[in-house]
Protein backbone atom coordinates (compact mmCIF):
# COMPACT_ATOMS: atom_id res chain seq x y z
CA UNK A 1 0.00 0.00 0.00
CA UNK A 2 1.24 3.48 -0.82
CA UNK A 3 1.19 5.27 2.46
CA UNK A 4 1.75 8.92 3.00
CA UNK A 5 0.00 11.02 5.54
CA UNK A 6 -1.45 13.54 3.19
CA UNK A 7 -3.01 12.82 -0.17
CA UNK A 8 -0.64 14.26 -2.64
CA UNK A 9 -0.81 14.73 -6.31
CA UNK A 10 1.72 15.24 -9.02
CA UNK A 11 1.08 18.95 -9.39
CA UNK A 12 1.51 19.60 -5.70
CA UNK A 13 4.78 17.66 -5.76
CA UNK A 14 5.93 19.65 -8.70
CA UNK A 15 5.03 22.89 -7.01
CA UNK A 16 6.89 21.84 -3.91
CA UNK A 17 9.95 20.98 -5.94
CA UNK A 18 9.74 24.25 -7.73
CA UNK A 19 9.49 26.12 -4.46
CA UNK A 20 12.54 24.35 -3.14
CA UNK A 21 14.50 25.25 -6.23
CA UNK A 22 13.37 28.85 -6.04
CA UNK A 23 14.57 29.00 -2.51
CA UNK A 24 18.13 28.54 -3.66
CA UNK A 25 18.21 30.02 -7.10
CA UNK A 26 15.09 32.03 -7.66
CA UNK A 27 14.94 35.71 -8.42
CA UNK A 28 12.11 36.27 -5.93
CA UNK A 29 10.65 34.21 -3.16
CA UNK A 30 7.58 34.58 -1.01
CA UNK A 31 7.82 37.58 1.28
CA UNK A 32 6.87 35.37 4.21
CA UNK A 33 9.69 32.96 3.49
CA UNK A 34 9.19 29.23 3.68
CA UNK A 35 9.40 28.59 7.38
CA UNK A 36 9.50 24.85 7.04
CA UNK A 37 10.88 24.33 10.50
CA UNK A 38 8.43 26.57 12.32
CA UNK A 39 6.13 25.68 15.17
CA UNK A 40 3.46 24.57 14.68
CA UNK A 41 4.12 22.57 11.52
CA UNK A 42 1.40 23.21 8.95
CA UNK A 43 -0.32 21.09 6.34
CA UNK A 44 -2.74 22.78 4.00
CA UNK A 45 -5.22 20.95 1.82
CA UNK A 46 -7.94 22.10 -0.51
CA UNK A 47 -11.27 20.60 -1.48
CA UNK A 48 -13.70 22.09 -3.97
CA UNK A 49 -15.70 23.53 -1.05
CA UNK A 50 -13.10 24.45 1.53
CA UNK A 51 -9.52 25.10 2.59
CA UNK A 52 -8.34 22.73 5.33
CA UNK A 53 -5.45 23.81 7.54
CA UNK A 54 -3.86 21.41 10.01
CA UNK A 55 -1.51 22.93 12.58
CA UNK A 56 0.50 20.33 14.52
CA UNK A 57 0.56 22.08 17.87
CA UNK A 58 0.72 19.55 20.72
CA UNK A 59 0.34 20.39 24.37
CA UNK A 60 -1.63 23.62 24.11
CA UNK A 61 -4.66 24.88 25.94
CA UNK A 62 -7.03 25.69 23.06
CA UNK A 63 -8.30 28.73 24.95
CA UNK A 64 -4.88 30.38 24.65
CA UNK A 65 -4.52 29.89 20.91
CA UNK A 66 -5.38 32.83 18.70
CA UNK A 67 -6.69 32.23 15.20
CA UNK A 68 -7.47 35.29 13.09
CA UNK A 69 -8.31 35.94 9.47
CA UNK A 70 -7.50 39.40 8.25
CA UNK A 71 -7.55 40.48 4.62
CA UNK A 72 -6.97 37.02 3.23
CA UNK A 73 -4.25 36.12 5.73
CA UNK A 74 -4.75 33.49 8.40
CA UNK A 75 -2.66 33.84 11.54
CA UNK A 76 -2.24 31.20 14.24
CA UNK A 77 -0.48 32.43 17.34
CA UNK A 78 -0.06 31.56 20.98
CA UNK A 79 2.45 30.43 23.50
CA UNK A 80 3.68 27.08 24.68
CA UNK A 81 5.14 27.10 28.15
CA UNK A 82 8.16 25.01 29.00
CA UNK A 83 7.44 22.02 31.22
CA UNK A 84 11.05 21.72 32.30
CA UNK A 85 11.61 22.21 36.01
CA UNK A 86 13.20 25.46 37.05
CA UNK A 87 15.09 24.09 40.06
CA UNK A 88 18.31 23.76 38.13
CA UNK A 89 20.39 22.23 40.89
CA UNK A 90 18.02 19.39 41.77
CA UNK A 91 17.45 18.00 38.32
CA UNK A 92 19.39 17.54 35.12
CA UNK A 93 18.01 18.24 31.65
CA UNK A 94 19.44 15.56 29.35
CA UNK A 95 17.53 16.31 26.16
CA UNK A 96 15.66 19.49 25.30
CA UNK A 97 14.24 19.37 21.77
CA UNK A 98 10.64 20.42 22.20
CA UNK A 99 9.57 23.90 21.24
CA UNK A 100 8.69 26.41 23.90
CA UNK A 101 7.91 30.10 23.81
CA UNK A 102 5.53 32.13 21.75
CA UNK A 103 4.75 31.29 18.16
CA UNK A 104 3.03 32.85 15.18
CA UNK A 105 2.44 31.31 11.81
CA UNK A 106 0.80 32.91 8.82
CA UNK A 107 -0.90 31.41 5.79
CA UNK A 108 -2.10 33.48 2.88
CA UNK A 109 -5.46 32.23 1.69
CA UNK A 110 -6.79 32.00 -1.84
CA UNK A 111 -9.02 34.83 -3.08
CA UNK A 112 -12.23 32.85 -3.12
CA UNK A 113 -12.47 32.02 0.59
CA UNK A 114 -15.35 33.15 2.72
CA UNK A 115 -13.71 34.53 5.89
CA UNK A 116 -17.01 34.82 7.75
CA UNK A 117 -17.57 31.37 9.16
CA UNK A 118 -14.43 29.36 9.65
CA UNK A 119 -14.40 26.46 12.11
CA UNK A 120 -11.47 25.48 14.31
CA UNK A 121 -11.18 22.24 16.27
CA UNK A 122 -8.37 21.08 18.51
CA UNK A 123 -7.95 17.32 18.91
CA UNK A 124 -4.95 15.11 19.72
CA UNK A 125 -2.68 18.13 19.56
CA UNK A 126 -3.72 19.13 16.05
CA UNK A 127 -5.60 22.33 15.33
CA UNK A 128 -7.85 21.82 12.33
CA UNK A 129 -9.15 24.99 10.69
CA UNK A 130 -11.70 24.78 7.93
CA UNK A 131 -12.50 27.84 5.84
CA UNK A 132 -15.26 27.52 3.28
CA UNK A 133 -14.90 28.84 -0.24
CA UNK A 134 -17.52 31.21 -1.59
CA UNK A 135 -20.38 29.36 -3.19
CA UNK A 136 -20.03 31.44 -6.35
CA UNK A 137 -16.50 30.17 -6.85
CA UNK A 138 -17.41 26.50 -6.59
CA UNK A 139 -17.75 24.60 -9.80
CA UNK A 140 -21.33 24.13 -10.91
CA UNK A 141 -22.86 21.88 -13.42
CA UNK A 142 -24.70 23.80 -16.09
CA UNK A 143 -27.91 22.29 -17.28
CA UNK A 144 -28.35 22.13 -21.03
CA UNK A 145 -31.84 23.03 -22.00
CA UNK B 1 0.81 3.64 -16.77
CA UNK B 2 3.11 0.67 -16.32
CA UNK B 3 5.97 2.97 -15.44
CA UNK B 4 3.95 4.77 -12.83
CA UNK B 5 3.03 1.49 -11.19
CA UNK B 6 6.66 0.48 -10.93
CA UNK B 7 7.58 3.76 -9.33
CA UNK B 8 4.80 3.40 -6.82
CA UNK B 9 5.98 -0.03 -5.78
CA UNK B 10 9.43 1.35 -5.03
CA UNK B 11 7.89 4.16 -3.06
CA UNK B 12 5.95 1.72 -0.93
CA UNK B 13 9.14 0.19 0.39
CA UNK B 14 10.67 3.55 1.08
CA UNK B 15 7.66 4.98 2.88
CA UNK B 16 7.00 1.92 5.00
CA UNK B 17 10.36 2.29 6.72
CA UNK B 18 10.25 6.04 7.00
CA UNK B 19 9.13 7.45 10.32
CA UNK B 20 9.31 10.79 12.05
CA UNK B 21 11.39 11.10 15.17
CA UNK B 22 9.29 12.96 17.74
CA UNK B 23 11.08 15.78 19.58
CA UNK B 24 11.54 14.97 23.28
CA UNK B 25 12.55 16.55 26.57
CA UNK B 26 14.24 14.34 29.15
CA UNK B 27 14.79 15.43 32.74
CA UNK B 28 16.34 13.46 35.57
CA UNK B 29 15.93 14.06 39.28
CA UNK B 30 16.46 12.03 42.44
CA UNK B 31 13.33 9.95 41.89
CA UNK B 32 13.73 9.06 38.27
CA UNK B 33 13.52 10.25 34.72
CA UNK B 34 10.66 12.12 33.09
CA UNK B 35 10.27 12.15 29.32
CA UNK B 36 7.94 14.30 27.23
CA UNK B 37 7.43 13.54 23.54
CA UNK B 38 5.49 15.61 21.00
CA UNK B 39 3.32 13.34 18.89
CA UNK B 40 0.55 15.53 17.48
CA UNK B 41 -2.18 13.84 15.46
CA UNK B 42 -1.87 10.49 17.22
CA UNK B 43 -5.10 9.28 18.86
CA UNK B 44 -4.65 7.49 22.18
CA UNK B 45 -5.53 4.08 20.75
CA UNK B 46 -2.79 4.34 18.14
CA UNK B 47 -0.07 5.11 20.65
CA UNK B 48 2.26 2.32 21.63
CA UNK B 49 4.80 2.45 24.47
CA UNK B 50 6.91 -0.66 24.94
CA UNK B 51 9.76 -1.73 27.17
CA UNK B 52 11.78 -4.64 25.85
CA UNK B 53 14.69 -5.63 28.09
CA UNK B 54 16.35 -2.23 28.50
CA UNK B 55 14.97 -0.61 25.34
CA UNK B 56 12.09 1.81 25.67
CA UNK B 57 10.29 2.45 22.42
CA UNK B 58 7.51 4.87 21.67
CA UNK B 59 5.48 4.64 18.53
CA UNK B 60 2.38 6.33 17.21
CA UNK B 61 0.33 6.48 14.07
CA UNK B 62 -1.09 9.76 12.85
CA UNK B 63 -4.80 9.87 12.06
CA UNK B 64 -6.21 13.10 10.66
CA UNK B 65 -9.83 13.81 9.73
CA UNK B 66 -9.15 13.97 6.00
CA UNK B 67 -11.85 14.09 3.40
CA UNK B 68 -11.46 11.94 0.34
CA UNK B 69 -11.58 14.73 -2.20
CA UNK B 70 -8.85 16.77 -0.54
CA UNK B 71 -5.69 17.68 -2.38
CA UNK B 72 -2.54 18.70 -0.59
CA UNK B 73 -1.36 22.16 -1.44
CA UNK B 74 1.33 22.63 1.19
CA UNK B 75 2.78 19.88 3.35
CA UNK B 76 5.28 20.00 6.20
CA UNK B 77 4.30 16.81 8.02
CA UNK B 78 4.59 14.13 5.37
CA UNK B 79 4.91 10.82 7.17
CA UNK B 80 2.14 9.04 9.07
CA UNK B 81 4.23 7.55 11.88
CA UNK B 82 6.38 8.56 14.82
CA UNK B 83 8.92 6.22 16.30
CA UNK B 84 11.85 6.55 18.68
CA UNK B 85 13.77 4.20 20.93
CA UNK B 86 15.81 4.89 24.05
CA UNK B 87 18.10 2.68 26.09
CA UNK B 88 17.34 2.57 29.80
CA UNK B 89 20.05 2.07 32.40
CA UNK B 90 19.97 -0.64 35.03
CA UNK B 91 19.17 1.92 37.72
CA UNK B 92 15.77 2.58 36.14
CA UNK B 93 12.77 0.45 37.01
CA UNK B 94 11.25 -0.47 33.65
CA UNK B 95 8.39 -2.31 35.38
CA UNK B 96 6.99 0.88 36.84
CA UNK B 97 6.88 3.21 33.85
CA UNK B 98 3.86 5.50 34.10
CA UNK B 99 2.48 7.02 30.90
CA UNK B 100 0.14 9.93 30.33
CA UNK B 101 -1.03 11.15 26.92
CA UNK B 102 -2.79 14.45 26.51
CA UNK B 103 -3.21 16.78 23.51
CA UNK B 104 -0.55 14.97 21.53
CA UNK B 105 2.06 15.09 24.28
CA UNK B 106 3.25 11.85 25.84
CA UNK B 107 4.65 12.06 29.36
CA UNK B 108 6.54 9.09 30.74
CA UNK B 109 7.75 8.79 34.32
CA UNK B 110 10.40 6.15 34.86
CA UNK B 111 11.29 5.71 38.53
CA UNK B 112 14.70 4.61 39.75
CA UNK B 113 15.07 1.19 41.29
CA UNK B 114 14.77 1.17 45.08
CA UNK B 115 18.26 0.50 46.28
CA UNK B 116 18.71 -2.69 48.21
CA UNK B 117 18.93 -1.90 51.89
CA UNK B 118 22.45 -1.71 53.25
CA UNK B 119 23.40 -5.07 54.71
CA UNK B 120 25.80 -5.75 57.45
CA UNK B 121 28.10 -8.63 56.80
CA UNK B 122 28.95 -10.65 59.82
CA UNK B 123 32.61 -11.46 60.21
CA UNK B 124 33.06 -14.74 61.84
CA UNK B 125 36.00 -15.24 64.12
CA UNK B 126 37.74 -18.52 63.68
Amino acid sequence: MYRTLFPSDFLADLERMQRQMLRFAGPASSIRGFGRSGFPALNVGTTPESIEIFAFAPGLDPATVDVTIDRGVLTVSGERKSELPSDGNKSAVHINERFNGSFRRVVSLPDDVDPDNPTAKYADGVLHIRIMRRAAAQSRRIEIQ
Amino acid sequence: MTNTDVTKKDDTKRYDDAVMSPPVDVVEDAHGITLWADMPGVPKEKLNVRVDADALSIEGEVALPLTSNMEASYVEVQLPRYQRTFTLGKELDSEKVAAEFRNGVLKLSIPKVENAKPRKIEVLAS
